[in-house]
């Protein structure tokens, strides 16, 4: 056990914390936005896939490190742009829209 | 690491929070969500900034391929398959913090050079990260019909499971003592296979509580990945992601009445389908026209529309905004009570109507909706059943004894829009249907529900 460690398991702790505090106050209404956000959010993995594609430093490494960038930007692009599609349609709280829009589907 | 790049992951890091704390309202939903992809802009870009990038075009051309898909399919999908999307991503997420983790035991010369306690982070990250890939596909499947949703099991199915999981335990302790690449592998594989095999058993009705797991799951692994990678934003990101899943995942299974243990082990409808349709096979039901109906909705003072996943199937959910805007024109005051687990995943009700443009303050929650109900003179139930069924209240020897309900049997009177007299997802018989009060209104949602419109036209 290192100092660094210590250090990490501190903010993993505290992040578990603040996410059931803050998770709390959503609610079951905007569960499936939240749910996609929380997609979106998770996409951060992105970064770690860089890491390891731009320190590849063998054929099986790159790519490993290349279906990672694929999956992992595929999660934040998606899940950004999709819960952003769910939000707008929530957005005008009591205000009925004059005309029906066009459905997109 | 460079002191810019851990600013710039302390900024994603809190974009990432106040993304979670704008869903507090759908005011600030959206704004939220954009802070938040703001914040994951920030990290990727100073990513890419701070060191000296190898294999660029390897990166770009990734990169552009997860663009390449991810944008269209998250702008073309339908609403109705939201849960399949948002499995998807659960998967390919989880797929790509075991990779990560994969790969930095390889880089490190097969394990050899970590020390054990990043050996155990890269185990965890790489078993919790294929079961989340593979479960995430399983539950795709099932979603998306590509195979039977039902509960698959065989004799002994726990039992293997079992012993795969001992299994996997045993090579970790070895992996991590030994540092052996081989084991890894190995328990990458066993994993995968484990995350097919915990989601099969699972029915049609139980899967909101396990797209609520893989999330958790998923957000878990990528933690895992950024204890390994000593990455201080994946670690914030990914335990947030995992308190979130976890909170879901309870509040899903108290909205069954069940434990999270009984919804992963117990095979739900398998077990029920052999006790459902015993009993009240020749009792009469009284079904009606939709013309009839018509009637009893335009001179009701407050009607209730308590929607399912059926209304979602026929895609219905224009259909009943249409009745309902009629409706309020006569001056009937309607409203749409919502269970909590009504539709696919957590939520997913709420997000077809508001599609269907139905106005935000006309939803409420169960809780909301349960005491209005003896004030309500009909409740119209369209394609919902289980999360009506007064037995999950009243008879303790229910399967889904315990579950909350919507109480539609306190209105004046129950309108079940109903395809056939199949029982729902739990395969329960609804005692609710013989009520005196109840009255049947066969046919497709959508149909029925539009020789509504034209019923409470005339009427």
């Amino acid at each position: 056990m290192n100092q660094g460690f210590l250090g990490e398991f501190t903010i993993f702790v505290l992040c578990a914390f603040l996410g059931f505090y803050v998770i709390s106050k959503v609610p079951s209404i905007l569960h499936t936005p939240l749910m996609s956000g929380t997609n979106a959010i998770h996409g951060i993995i992105l970064v770690g896939a860089i890491e390891v594609i731009i320190h590849a430093d063998t054929t099986l490494l790159q790519a490993v490190g290349f279906l990672a960038v694929i999956l992992a930007t595929l999660n934040v692009v998606g899940g950004f742009v999709v819960t952003d599609r769910m939000l707008e349609m929530f957005k005008g709280r009591g205000q009925r829209r004059p005309e029906p829009e066009e459905t997109v589907q | 690491m460079t002191t810019a790049l851990h600013w710039s992951y302390l900024v994603a890091a809190v974009g990432f929070i106040l993304a979670l704390a704008g869903l507090s309202g759908p005011r600030t939903a959206r704004q939220g969500n954009l802070v938040g992809a703001g914040g994951m802009l920030v990290a990727v870009g100073m990513t890419l900034g701070a060191e000296h990038i190898r294999n660029g075009g390897l990166l770009a051309l990734g990169m552009v391929i997860g663009v390449g898909i991810g944008v269209p399919a998250a702008r073309m999908v339908k609403m109705t398959a939201m849960p399949q999307m948002v499995a998807a991503f659960n998967g390919v997420g989880g797929g790509a913090a075991a990779l990560v983790s994969v790969s930095d035991y390889m880089s490190h010369g097969g394990g050899a050079a970590l020390s054990s306690g990043n050996r155990l982070a890269v185990m965890l990250g790489a078993i919790i990260g294929c079961i989340s890939l593979f479960g995430s596909v399983i539950a795709f499947a099932k979603l998306q019909e590509l195979m039977p949703t039902r509960p698959i099991t065989y004799p002994g199915q726990q039992m293997v499971n079992g012993v795969v999981f001992a299994a996997v335990l045993a090579m970790t302790v070895g992996a991590i003592l030994g540092g052996r690449i081989a084991l890894l592998g190995a328990v990458c594989v066993l994993c995968c296979g484990l995350g097919v095999a915990i989601v099969m058993p699972i029915g049609g009705a139980d899967v909101p509580v396990v797209i609520s797991l893989l999330n958790a799951f998923t957000g878990l692994a990528v933690a895992a990945s950024g204890f390994t990678l000593q990455n201080t934003v994946l670690i914030v990101a990914g335990t947030l992601v995992g308190a979130s899943g976890t909170l879901l995942t309870r509040m899903m299974s108290q909205a069954m009445g069940r434990s999270l243990a009984n919804v992963i082990f117990g095979a739900f409808g398998a077990v029920v389908t052999a006790t459902g349709g015993a009993e009240g096979g020749d009792r009469s039901v009284r079904s009606t026209t939709a013309e009839d109906v018509g009637t009893m909705l335009a001179y009701s003072r407050r009607v209730a529309v308590v929607p399912g996943y059926g209304l979602a199937v026929a895609q219905a959910q224009h259909t009943i905004r249409e009745l309902a805007d009629l409706l309020e024109s006569r001056g009937v005051e309607v409203y749409y009570a919502i269970h909590p687990v009504a539709g696919r995943m957590p939520g997913h009700m709420n997000v077809l109507l508001a599609e269907a443009d139905v106005p935000y303050e006309q939803l409420k929650e169960m809780d909301e909706a349960n005491p209005m109900m003896p004030q309500t003179d009909v409740a119209l139930v369209v394609g919902a059943n289980d999360v009506v069924n007064p037995a999950a209240r009243d008879s303790p020897g229910s399967p889904i004894y315990g579950m909350p309900i919507i109480n539609v049997d306190q209105s004046g009177q129950i309108v079940f829009m109903k395809r056939s007299m199949r029982p729902g997802f739990a395969g329960i018989d609804n005692e609710l249907l013989y009520n005196d009060k109840t009255v049947l209104l066969f046919g497709d949602a959508k149909d029925s529900l539009t020789k509504l419109v034209a019923a409470v036209k005339v009427a």
